[in-house]
Parts: C-alpha cells; sequence; structure tokens
C-alpha cells in the first residue's frame, strides 16, 4: 500500500511541476510533509541538500531519496517511476503529434516562435545559477577558468565540471 | 518532427554528419550517452543542455541545432523534470517508444544508484567540507557551460531584431519577472503562428 501511494504521490508531483526541478520542490513539500506527513521539513531540506549535491535531474533525487527513506530500495524505484511516469507519456503524445504534423506550416511558424525564446530560457538560467555561483573574487575567477577552457581550449563539458570540481575542492576548503 | 531524423532507412554511421543526413543512434548508444549525461547533471536540468547539445548535436550528429531547439521548447512547456522529458523526446525521434525507454533508463540511472548509494551516507558526505568546496567550484563553471549553450543554440536561431526581442523578452519574463517556462514558450508559439515576419523563411528550418 505504501508503495501504491508512493507512487501515486510522485505521479501528482511530475503532473503538476512545470518548468524543471526547483519547481518541484514547494509540490513536493505540500504532498509529501503536509499532505501525507511522510517526512519533517528538517529531513526535507536535507534531501534538497542531497539532490543539489548528487547529479541528475533534483526531481528525480527527491522521489528516489523520500522512496528510500520511507520504503527502502523499492521505494525509491517506486518512487522514481512515478515522478517520470507523466513526463514520459505527455512528451511521447506529444512527440507523436509533432511527426504527424511535421510538414505542416502552422508548426512551422509555432517553431519560428518558440526557438528565439528558448534561447532567452536558457540565458535566464545561466542568471538563475550566477545568483547563487559568482558570490565573490574567487567564484568569478573560477568562472573565467571555466570560460577559457570552454571557449578557447574546447575542452569536454564534462572535463571542465570535474576539473573545477577538484580546484574548488583545494581552493575553497 | 523533422524529416532529417533518423530513420530505419539510414545508413549506419555513428559519427556526425554534416550534409548527409543523422548518424543513426543505437538503442543502446542511446543509453550509454544519457547514463553519462545523467551522470554529470548536478545541480539542475539546465546543466545538462550544454553536455546533451556536446554529446547528440556535436558529436554524434544525432539531431541538427535546430531539431534541438525545438526538443528544448517542448521539454520545457511540458510537465516534469528537464532532462527527463529531454531524453525521452531524444530517444523516441531516434528510435521510437524504445529508443525513449532506453534514454530514459539511462537518464534516471545513475541518479538512482547514487541517491540510494549515498542515502545511507548521507550525513558523512555532506558535512564534508572538500565535497562542499568541490561544489563551490563546479557552480561557476555552470555558468559558463549554460552561457556557451546559449550561445551555440542562439547563433541559427536569432537571425534578426524581432527574434532578438523575443529572446531578451523571454530572459526578462523568466529570470527577473519569474514567469513560468512554459507560459513563455507558449506565448511565444502563438506569437510564432500569428506572425509571419519572424523569420526571411517564415520559420522553416534552415
Amino acid at each position: 500500500m505504501i508503495l501504491l501511494n508512493l507512487y501515486l504521490s510522485f505521479a501528482k508531483v511530475g503532473l503538476f511541476t512545470f518548468g524543471g526541478g526547483y519547481a518541484m520542490l514547494p509540490l513536493i513539500e505540500s504532498e509529501i510533509i503536509h499532505g501525507r506527513g511522510w517526512l519533517t521539513v528538517r529531513e526535507f531540506t536535507d534531501i534538497v541538500a542531497i539532490a543539489e549535491v548528487t547529479p541528475g535531474p533534483i526531481a528525480v533525487n527527491s522521489a528516489t531519496f523520500v522512496g528510500y527513506r520511507l520504503a527502502g530500495v523499492l521505494g525509491g524505484i517506486v518512487a522514481t517511476l512515478g515522478v517520470v511516469t507523466p513526463s514520459v507519456v505527455i512528451i511521447l503524445a506529444l512527440a507523436m503529434l509533432a511527426k504527424r504534423f511535421e510538414n505542416s506550416t502552422g508548426l512551422a511558424r509555432v517553431k519560428s516562435g518558440m526557438r528565439p525564446a528558448v534561447v532567452g530560457l536558457i540565458a535566464a538560467a545561466a542568471l538563475t545559477v550566477a545568483r547563487v555561483a559568482l558570490v565573490d573574487l574567487k567564484s568569478i575567477m573560477m568562472a573565467a577558468m571555466a570560460a577559457l577552457l570552454v571557449f578557447k581550449v574546447k575542452l569536454d563539458p564534462i572535463l571542465v565540471l570535474a576539473i573545477s570540481g577538484l580546484l574548488g575542492a583545494i581552493i575553497f576548503s | 518532427m523533422d524529416s532529417r531524423f533518423a530513420t530505419d532507412s539510414e545508413p549506419s554511421e555513428n559519427h556526425r554528419s554534416e550534409t548527409g543526413g543523422p548518424a543513426r543512434a543505437s538503442v543502446a548508444a542511446l543509453f550509454w550517452t544519457f547514463f553519462r549525461i545523467g551522470a554529470f547533471t548536478i545541480g539542475g536540468g539546465y546543466v545538462m543542455v550544454p553536455l546533451i547539445q556536446r554529446d547528440i548535436v556535436e558529436r554524434r550528429g544525432w539531431i541538427d541545432r535546430d531539431s534541438f531547439v525545438d526538443v528544448l521548447a517542448i521539454a520545457q512547456t511540458a510537465p516534469g523534470p528537464l532532462a527527463v522529458n529531454t531524453a525521452v523526446y531524444v530517444g523516441y525521434m531516434l528510435r521510437g517508444i524504445w529508443g525513449a525507454m532506453a534514454s530514459l533508463a539511462g537518464c534516471i540511472l545513475p541518479s538512482i544508484i547514487i541517491i540510494l548509494v549515498v542515502a545511507a551516507l548521507f550525513d558523512q558526505i555532506s558535512s564534508s567540507s572538500y565535497v562542499q568546496a568541490a561544489f563551490a567550484g563546479i557552480r561557476p563553471a555552470v555558468v559558463v557551460l549554460i552561457v556557451s549553450a546559449a550561445i551555440k543554440i542562439g547563433r541559427p536561431v536569432v537571425r534578426s531584431r524581432v527574434e532578438l526581442a523575443l529572446a531578451a523578452m523571454a530572459m526578462v519574463l523568466v529570470a527577473f519577472v519569474r514567469i513560468s517556462p512554459a507560459l513563455v514558450v507558449t506565448a511565444a508559439a502563438i506569437y510564432g503562428l500569428l506572425s509571419r515576419s519572424i523569420s526571411g523563411n517564415g520559420g522553416k528550418d534552415a
């Protein structure tokens, strides 16, 4: 029963979250803490912290973590499947629809409006991350170094992240 | 979506092909590509944008840049995590339902494994000053990677003043006014549908 409830609760979280992982956190808070009473606020804060310092989408991390706390490994897997189910269904439906209308001029026009907006959204994401990432001279110099590696050396992004992490562990600790 | 996505009739070639259609993506290759991306997406879905662009658009040549922007538009308009939406869409475009499932599994498996491992050791890990310092070092690099993705994606897409204005408006609305990205993308789509003058080629792929 707990597994079914976990699945349904996280499917609800997945269904009503628009705009990326952080938008999901208030929803998890209302559903899991206040709605179900499955977690305390303190535990929830821990989960946000762990989701931030581990790879993967924050929503997926949170679901796995909450599920694991409540019902072990199986709980973690069930909660994760719950959170991604709405995405999978909706995205597949949209992809099939887009394929069907791939040659329509209407869709071409829709795309012509969406594309520049998406570029703006990515720039907005950079600004949002910059607010918490670039906080002092050291972090700005780290960004300058990363810019050199990305734009001049043309290093693989994953290598840039790995190097920055190593340097950060030396510089900031 | 676009006819140049890989189909079964495409020649099997696992490298970028600027001129002749996309490279063929196997289900296993989709899984491993998204596994790699999932393992390095730290701090939310947008970090994944430069990684996915590098792997899927530039290195593998599975989809072109314009189509990648369309994928991002839909991934941001639909509910759910951006990384998951993008993985499912790209997988479906390239290899149908099985491609979607392989990409999804690849994308979320690193998270599940890592979270299950660290959930038990959480207190030691999160309070380690080395771990925190490493992430303080990674965050500035993340800003740079996202900026570079915006430039790469923006260059072929933002070609006119109207397009520049649309991009700038979207950025301001989301970053400062805090309007939901889904609303912004929807509004831009409606504007595109009603307007004929956004780009010289009527919004067709270049």
